[in-house]
């Protein structure tokens, strides 16, 4: 397993270290790093922690992607739990702040895990519904308004630092290294793969495929929740036309540019995170050049297709050949 | 031929029952709205709902052939911002005559679409990502034509938007409900009356048993989503006109509203069953919606979108239990069969 990841990441390592080369290339100061009131600063840094709402929700999104699934309603549970945790966060001690939050996530999660797994809806329409009525619910919660706070435990959670590192990176590597021991220090990452292979021969095999579904879209909720405290952690305040507005789409992008296939079966949790801070990357790159922000879209289509393309089964039998002629 | 007689007169009926649901809804609805406000049930209300939801109405009877066949397509909404702003810039910029500027976006976006399912096919890659990178592209291109919202006053515009046949009670049928109309009645003979609708049926149904059939599975690939393009480039023409300017943020999230109209009608999302009109009849709930809330003053725009949520739940939570059913031994069936 340690021997199979380096090689298989080979190409998005290569892609996020160009991208990052042609960042220092735009801005010679982009590798500059100093340290400042025990926190971290600089453009590398501000990538990280700039890339975490994105990388959080791909934390989520690749294992249920691995399912054969797709899950569009990250964005609105952003919004939901951000609703919740910025209208409490005053009023409430943060522990009570961050599982009222955390729980509203999973709770979403679950809605959509029963949806997939009991009613065997497509994940798709399954999660769209969610993606819809959320951000109605929570303006619902926000009661229309932005909800802002002053409540400097919260607030810690976007802007403060750990170790130097901006809180939002360290959360993000702390959720990385609990989703690579749950899946990989287990049989359940296995077991995810199994199922996105071939539900019906997994469940055969003795998975409990339905709760290894709803747990894993649960789970996606939680990241999503998690995504949705630190952006209305760093803005002191819920914005629910906004918050997480179209991050399903790069959470999804993220994914995809790290290989793991919309098809199911193989999955790699570090390569997502790496494809969302590829993303991030891109966005930051072209906002340091000086271009206009407009041309970011076309450039992640053209980076989108181009990933897509390598990628692409017709293609990797074109490859097959090649290798073939020279051993 | 003939024991096979009384269940296929008996099962059009069931094959309707999703569209009649959504229509039984549909008129529910309005029977409740025309009981909570006296002035609901005029012509005034429903000419002004099918004019509001024209653009959409015309999108999704394009998404209606995507998502039968089984695919998706999530560039539509940028296609119309793009469209709007090509033709903002081409018309008052460029000083391109509006008809012919016209025809150069239907074809610009019947390409683009094209484009993008001959990507699908041959590259043998997911609907949902490459026309989620075809999303982006048109959004990005309609970015870099302009970021501003462009008035267009052409006087041809001004007619086309001004024209209509006026109504008994007010009522005004305006020329974008005419073209919708024009489009779910041509949409319904395409797709049920001629051979490539009943190809799309079939890919919808199963790829490969296509392929085996002799259906040239690439080519009606490639044109279903040159249709959804044209139609997503018609939808432009039909907004700029509803809003006579163009702006490259508008329409974002269309395509939402659109798949959601196509799941409220009926059409399964695994491809294979669906019909245009059911189609027509969610993007007019939607529209209800919407025109109840602005009615009612005091309500929200979020109520619209969680009932919209709520909706899409009722009926794929119908469909689900429907096709469950189907999938029983026929005990029902047999008992039903005449002697």
């Amino acid at each position: 397993m340690p021997l199979r990841l380096p090689r298989a990441g080979t190409s998005q390592v290569v892609a996020l270290v160009a991208i990052l080369l042609a960042n220092w290339l735009v801005s010679p100061q982009f590798f500059d790093i100093r340290l400042q009131d025990g926190r971290l600063f600089g453009s590398l840094i501000d990538v990280l922690n700039r890339g975490a709402p994105v990388a959080l929700l791909s934390l989520g999104m690749v294992l249920v992607i691995a399912m054969r699934g797709i899950d569009l309603s990250v964005g609105a549970i952003m919004a939901i739990c951000g609703a919740v945790a910025a209208s409490l966060a005053d009023s409430h001690a943060l522990p009570v702040v961050l599982a009222a939050a955390l729980g509203a996530g999973l709770l979403c999660g679950l809605w959509n895990g029963l949806l997939v797994a009991v009613l065997g809806i497509q994940p798709i329409v399954a999660t769209l519904i969610l993606m819809v009525a959320g951000r109605g619910i929570a303006q619902l919660i926000t009661e229309g308004r932005i909800v802002t706070f002053t409540s400097p435990d919260l607030a810690f959670l976007g802007g403060g630092s750990v170790f130097g590192l901006p809180t939002p990176v360290a959360l993000t590597l702390g959720m990385l290294a609990l989703t690579l021991l749950i899946v990989r220090g287990t049989a359940l990452g296995l077991m995810i793969e199994a199922t996105g292979g071939n539900p019906r021969a997994s469940a055969l095999a003795g998975i409990e495929t339905r709760l290894i579904t709803v747990a894993v879209y649960m789970w996606s909720g939680l990241c999503a929740a998690l995504a949705g405290i630190v952006a209305a952690a760093d803005i002191l305040g819920a914005d629910a036309n906004n918050s997480g507005l179209w991050l399903e789409l790069d959470a999804i992008l993220a994914v995809v540019i790290g290989g793991t296939s919309l098809f199911g079966g193989r999955f790699s949790v570090v390569l997502a995170v790496v494809g969302a801070l590829i993303i991030q990357a891109m966005n930051t790159g072209i906002l340091l050049s000086g271009l206009a922000p407009e041309t970011n879209l076309v450039v992640k289509a053209v980076v989108v297709l181009a990933v897509l393309l390598a990628q692409s089964p017709r293609l990797a039998g074109l490859g097959v050949v090649l290798r073939r002629s020279r051993p | 031929m003939t024991p096979a007689s009384p269940s296929a007169t008996s099962r059009p009926i069931a094959r309707l029952m999703p569209v009649l649901a959504t229509t039984a809804v549909f008129l529910a609805g309005f029977l409740a709205c025309s009981m909570v406000f006296p002035n609901f049930a005029s012509m005034r209300v429903v000419m002004n709902l099918l004019t509001d939801n024209a653009f959409l109405g015309i999108v999704a009877v394009g998404m209606t052939f995507v998502i039968i066949s089984g695919g998706i397509d999530l560039s539509v909404g940028s296609v119309i911002g793009f469209t709007t702003v090509f033709l903002a810039l081409s018309i008052e910029r460029w000083g391109v005559p509006p008809l012919t500027a016209f025809v150069v976006i239907l074809l610009l976006a019947g390409l683009f679409g094209a484009a993008m399912g001959a990507t699908i096919q041959y590259f043998d890659l997911p609907p949902f990502i490459v026309t989620l990178a075809g999303m982006f592209l048109a959004r990005g291109a309609s970015f870099l034509l302009s970021t501003e919202s462009i008035p267009i006053n052409a006087d041809f515009y001004g007619e086309l938007a001004g024209h209509a046949i006026r109504l008994p009670g007010g009522a005004r049928f305006t020329v974008p409900a005419m073209i919708m109309l024009a489009v779910v009645a041509a949409g319904m003979v395409l797709l049920h009356l001629t051979r490539f609708g009943a190809n799309v049926y079939a890919l919808g149904g199963n790829r490969a048993a296509t392929a085996l059939m002799g259906v040239n599975v690439a080519r009606t690939t490639v044109l279903i989503y040159t249709l959804s393009g044209v139609l997503a480039g018609l939808s432009g023409i039909v907004f700029s006109l509803y809003t006579s300017s163009g702006y490259s943020l508008s329409a974002v999230g269309v395509e939402l509203d659109a798949i959601a109209a196509v799941v409220i009608g009926g059409t399964l999302l695994s491809g294979g069953y669906g019909f245009v009109f059911g189609t027509f009849v969610g993007v007019l709930i939607q529209g209800l919606i919407q025109t109840y809330i602005s009615f009612d003053g005091s309500l929200s725009s979020w109520w619209a979108k969680i009932a919209t949520g709520l909706l899409l739940f009722a009926f794929i939570a119908f469909q689900q239990a429907t096709v469950h059913l189907a999938r029983r031994p026929r005990l029902g069936a047999a008992g039903a069969s005449r002697p």
